[in-house]
């Protein structure tokens, strides 16, 4: 009986991401049919730019919700890291790439790890403590900034480039964007930490009786997803030019609804980066749809919502059938 | 048994607060061997289990390792030296396969630090075909039932080598065929080698499986003999330490008109068919194993869990099927089985507790002003003889004793017809346990019917006009006080054909 | 009158402790602090966080979260806009942007309550929902020329008070009364400490849950009515981020974020901390976005204030309690003497 139980199952779960990726084909073909210019490459070439931000914040979610927590400071972790990188850049013009990159992830791993101790040490669900850094972590930007913008011509060459520079024909961003989505993914896969994340999310009371050293995943959880949420901030700084304080403002929203809707379970133990990162595309692909299909940009936002509606609705619903039917298949002797 | 234990509690001792429950307790654990520890609720047995498991740590007294004090400050710490738990309800993680239950924390890596999932798999695999049983690796634990999950347990034990495995009441959710299947891996385990500590409250399971026992009562070690050596009827003396028969004031009421009539209740998956009534005046034991769907009846009856069919009638009107609050203005009232979950909110006050369920009846115009509440709950309280500080004390202060009391206060104050004890008794002393039994005497002389829930044989035999007992969800049995004896109940419980 | 003052004392009285010294210190240090005319601007500011921070209050308290209180709020200003813009009267208005209000409350209630979801989950849901519905409904245009014998009312006051304390005062002293003195202020309690045992007392927490939801609703509409009338201005985007501003004030206030503990009086001391706070700094000049800081570790500072004072307490007791390091190899004691008149064989195998 072994095998039919298991494939069916492997078969319940991988048809969650699936379903995401049949949505992402649909809306594609939809508005192509509409208008085949959706398919040209410069088209494709910006929608998948678009979306690489999202991306990268997505898979840094992503570790924290599996965790049974969340993360809503990400958009102003983003605009704290995305205007530093900036004025550094500004100030030292001669900065290379790489280090400003490094710059950026620092700043929100050290951001994260502020929400995690806060989380951690002070006892306080994750909602709370990064609803109330969201603002902190924007008002210190807004303070920072004092109703500066940096312009492009304020930011050296060599990193306006890189925001469009592309590695055997694929733009760099695109690439860092794949990379952070596979190296997460494989981590959460294939890692001791990774997999004890899971299980944190899945049973907290458990984690602590195995033994897992729930205190320092959950810094860690954390401070990645600050880490890739001031990495989106660099590549915000590459794709615009323009930085001010309020870069990445509400972006918190689309990237929970990436990841939620991409088959990570909000009450956590369940759900891969990989899903999330399509969750993000089929969103962004929403955003750059809904001009060609003639419907108002004004929508955008509350298809995010109905989205996430969605999602949680669809999993609760799913799981329910799943679990009564792995309890009715249980082995009996 | 000279050589050096493989286990050894030497002079535990451990207190919450004021209370001791755990005080000077010493027996030792041999390798090859199955001990069972028995007493009664709260006499400390699962104290013992949770500091061999490194939740707790013992206040005095040590726990040696092959003659070595043990030092286990977390559950990670009796992982390591070798000592496995297995509780009634198994902690996995639900959403992870049961192989990655297996191996969480120690998993099997190939180069890079990689989780080899194979491997995992396949060890899974063979644990399982050593322990004779079939579980899909694979599959995510989420929806296993009971029995397997403490078999995953048991694997993950194996797994890790554990030479000390103890097992806090496994069978309580078992069926007959599974307690079968759970004994043969635990022989198999004892004759490899290892030690099993075996907590339960059924004596046919302690006779059938171990090779000692060792008696606790109220925290104290009473005495550790080989089971060849002590009968069942020496076993249940020496827990409950005092003649039974004194217990129980049974008084005997006529009985009146049939109150409560349940007629064909069922819940699919749970309980099947449950027809039973009750008289104004009687006591009526529903009996039966742990897990033989006893209190799902009565929450069903009362509203709280929903049922697919059947009806509940309170003096010839059909009440309302999920409805508690129908179901209390019938005149049902249900001291639930749960005390600090169900029965009451521990860190709200005695006095909040004490009223829960009729702060409509006491407010005035709506509004709860001017000291009702208080005085009801100094009245019910007082009349229960709860013995607390003040009303504004959290529950959660009080001894178990009194806190069953004041749930007992939150239901008598509204004046019930019907009143539904799910093990009233549970996990309180000796001297309120009769002021308990007394009380149920009392109500069913003012005319009360009662339903008693209760996995306590002696309770049942002592107090009930009739027994009815389930099994695996059917009501099997209905036995008149005449005939009911600790044998006609068990075998009905756990449906052996009467010789 | 003994049973109000233990009402006070605690975190209530330390918040209205700190709310008074803080108003004669911003009084003294900030000019014009302390004069009527900046009370009447204060308690305009503090309206809409007050008005949805009493059923806030209801639902924290439950144990649950609602976060598409400011959506609502948006979308009621919005409906409000679009519909004056199409010549729909006043008095038709307000009772439809109610109605509206009380829907999406309800929705937000079915998904919680009927579909068993986390209230957390899907209130950020609807907050992106019905803030994106106000932008379909308004887009980024705004509004304005609503009769003025509404709005000068609202901004309005009669005899050194502003009008709007009167319906402030009078939804307080209802949802106190609620809350604090009646049978169903009682449930919400004992649902949010212990959600079994309420379902066993007969305690209906679903439907109440749920109404809670549809009152929460309607009065974030309420309070985006008030908000367009205030500026005489609707837009969709009214309110962004009011949401923090009201679970601040309402942890501020001693109310447990994991249900169960609270009072609404403190709410209302932590409602009034804040927007004095707001207040004076923003008198002395501070900027708007130093507001937000202050607010966020506001927010932050009133959930871990009582697990560190918890902690602290309880690490006091601990010290109190510990019994002496047991001494190696002691001699076992003598059993104490048994209060059980029965003889304990007490016989051990070797």
């Amino acid at each position: 009986m072994s095998t039919p139980t298991s494939s069916r199952v492997a078969v319940a779960l991988r048809a969650r991401e699936l379903g995401i990726v049949l949505a992402l084909v649909a809306l594609v073909v939809v508005t192509a049919v509409v208008n085949p210019l959706f398919l040209s490459g410069q088209s494709l070439r910006d929608l998948v730019l678009a979306a690489a931000i999202l991306v990268v914040m997505a898979a840094g979610q992503t570790v924290v919700v599996i965790t049974r927590n969340i993360d809503l400071s990400v958009g102003s972790v983003l605009g704290l890291s995305a205007y530093a990188v900036g004025s550094l850049l500004e100030a030292a013009p001669g900065t290379p790439v790489v280090v400003a990159v490094l710059v950026g992830i620092v700043i929100g791993g050290a951001l994260g790890l502020v929400n995690g101790a806060l989380v951690r040490f002070g006892n306080v669900p994750a909602l709370v403590v990064t609803l109330g850094t969201l603002y902190v972590f924007r008002g210190v930007a807004f303070l920072w900034a004092g109703g500066q913008q940096i312009n492009a011509d304020e930011l050296p060459g060599g990193f306006l480039a890189f925001g469009t520079a592309t590695v055997l024909g694929v733009p760099w961003l695109i690439v860092i964007a794949a990379v952070v989505v596979i190296v997460t993914g494989y981590v959460l896969r294939n890692h001791r930490s990774g997999r004890e994340l899971y299980a944190m999310g899945s049973d907290p009371a458990a984690a602590r009786l195995a033994g897992i050293p729930v205190g320092r995943r959950t810094l860690a959880a954390f401070a990645v997803s600050g880490a890739c949420a001031g990495l989106a901030g660099v590549l915000f700084a590459a794709r615009f030019g323009t930085v001010d304080a309020a870069a990445g403002t509400g972006y918190e929203l689309n990237v929970v609804a990436a990841v939620v809707v991409g088959g990570v379970a909000v009450f956590g133990g369940s759900g891969t980066a990989y899903g999330a990162a399509i969750g993000a595309l089929l969103l962004t692909t929403i955003g750059s749809a809904l001009p060609v299909l003639g419907i108002d940009q004004f929508w955008q936002q509350a298809i995010v919502g109905a989205l996430i509606l969605l999602a949680i609705g669809t999993d609760r619903a799913v799981a329910a059938r799943v679990a009564a039917r792995l309890r009715k298949e249980s082995s009996r002797v | 048994m000279d050589q050096v234990p493989l286990l050894a509690v030497a002079s535990v001792a451990k207190s919450f607060g004021a209370v001791a429950a755990v005080r000077d307790v010493s027996f030792p654990l041999h390798a090859g061997e199955i001990h069972a520890l028995v007493g009664e609720n709260g006499a400390g047995k699962s104290t013992i289990v949770k500091m061999l498991a490194g939740v707790h740590r013992p206040d005095t007294g040590r726990i040696l390792l092959d003659g070595r004090p043990l030092e286990l400050a977390s559950p990670a710490d009796a992982i390591s030296e070798g000592i496995a738990v297995i509780y009634q309800e198994p902690t996995l993680f639900p959403d992870l396969s049961v192989a990655e239950n297996i191996v969480m924390g120690r998993q099997p890596r190939r180069s890079l630090g990689r989780v080899d999932h194979r491997a995992a798999s396949r060890l899974a695999a063979d644990l399982f075909v050593r322990l004779g049983v079939a579980i899909d690796p694979g599959r995510p634990a989420r929806g296993l039932s009971i029995a397997d999950q403490q078999i995953v347990e048991i694997a993950k034990a194996l797994s890790r080598e554990a030479r000390v495995i103890v097992m806090d009441e496994p069978t309580a959710a078992l069926s007959g065929v599974e307690v079968e299947r759970l004994f043969a891996v635990a022989r198999s385990l004892r004759d490899g080698g290892a030690a099993l500590l075996f907590i339960s409250h059924r004596f046919e399971e302690i006779t059938a499986l171990c090779d000692r026992v060792t008696i606790m009562r109220d925290g104290r070690h009473v005495s550790t003999d080989p089971l060849d050596a002590i009968g069942v009827d020496e076993i249940v003396r020496r827990m409950v330490g005092r003649p039974l028969d004194t217990l129980f004031p049974k008084r005997e009421v006529p009985v009146g008109d049939v109150v409560l009539e349940v007629e064909g209740l069922s819940r699919a998956g749970v309980f099947r068919d449950v027809s039973f009534q009750v008289r104004a005046g009687e006591i009526v034991a529903l009996a039966g194993l742990v897990g033989a769907g006893r209190s799902e009846v009565v929450q069903a009856v009362f509203g709280v869990d929903p049922r697919d069919g059947g009806t509940v009638r309170v003096g010839g009107t059909v009440l309302r099927a999920g409805s508690p609050r129908a179901a209390m203005a019938a005149g049902i009232a249900l001291v639930p089985e749960d005390r600090r979950q169900q029965g009451l909110v521990l860190e709200a006050s005695i006095e909040r507790n004490a009223t829960s369920t009729r702060w409509r009846s006491l407010a005035r115009f709506g509004l709860l002003v001017g000291g009702a509440e208080r005085r009801s709950a100094a009245e019910w309280t007082a009349r229960l003889q709860t013995k607390y500080a003040r009303l504004d004390d959290p529950v959660a202060r009080l001894s178990g004793g009194n806190q069953q009391k004041v749930v007992l206060a939150k239901w008598l104050s509204t004046a019930p017809r019907v009143l539904i004890v799910d093990e009233p008794t549970r996990g309180i002393d000796v001297g309120t346990k009769a002021e308990v039994h007394r009380l149920l005497s009392d109500l069913a002389t003012d005319g009360v019917a009662i339903v008693m829930v209760s996995s306590e044989l002696p309770e049942v035999l002592g107090m009930a006009d009739r027994v009815l007992v389930m099994r695996e969800g059917h009501l099997v049995a209905e036995i008149a006080r005449s005939d009911a004896n600790e044998e006609s109940v068990m075998r009905a419980a756990t449906g052996q054909v009467a010789a | 009158m003994s049973d109000l003052m233990k009402r006070f004392t605690g975190w209530d009285a330390a918040i209205l402790a700190v709310l008074v010294l803080f108003v004669i210190v911003a009084g003294l240090v900030v000019p014009d602090f302390a004069t009527g005319r900046n009370a009447s601007f204060m308690v305009l500011d503090l309206a809409p966080v007050l008005l949805i921070a009493l059923p806030m209050t209801l639902i924290i308290v439950t144990g649950e979260i609602d976060l598409s209180v400011a959506s609502t709020l948006g979308l009621s200003s919005a409906v409000m806009g679009a519909l004056w813009d199409g010549g729909m009267s006043i008095e038709v208005i307000i009772p439809i942007c109610l109605v509206l209000g009380a829907v999406l409350g309800a929705v937000n209630g079915l998904f919680i309550t009927g579909f068993g979801l986390p209230s957390l989950a899907v209130t950020i849901g609807t907050l992106a929902l019905y803030r994106g519905l106000a932008f379909v409904v308004l887009g980024d245009r705004a509004v304005a020329q609503f009769p003025g014998s509404y709005t000068e009312w609202v901004i309005g006051s009669s005899a050194g008070i502003p009008n709007l304390v009167w319906p402030l005062l009078v939804l307080l002293l209802v949802f106190g009364t609620v809350l604090h003195a009646t049978p169903l202020g009682r449930s919400l309690f004992t649902m949010g400490a212990g959600v079994d045992a309420a379902r066993f007392s007969g305690i209906r927490v679903a439907r109440t849950k749920f109404w809670l939801y549809v009152v929460c609703g309607a009065v974030a509409a309420l309070a985006g009515v008030l908000w367009t009338l205030r500026y005489s201005s609707a837009r969709a985007d009214n309110g962004t981020g009011l949401e923090l501003a009201v679970v601040a004030a309402v942890l501020l206030g001693g109310v447990s974020i994991f249900g169960g503990r609270g009072t609404l009086w403190g709410v209302l001391g932590g409602v009034m901390l804040l927007a004095a706070v707001q207040n004076a700094l923003r008198l002395a000049d501070v900027s708007n976005e130093a507001l937000q800081v202050v607010t966020g570790l506001l927010l932050i500072v009133s959930v871990l204030a009582p697990n560190a004072v918890g902690a602290i307490r309880s690490a006091v007791a601990r010290r109190r309690r510990r019994p002496p390091p047991p001494a190696p190899a002691a001699p076992p004691e003598p059993l104490p003497v048994s209060s059980d008149p029965s003889p304990s064989p007490a016989v051990r195998s070797s």
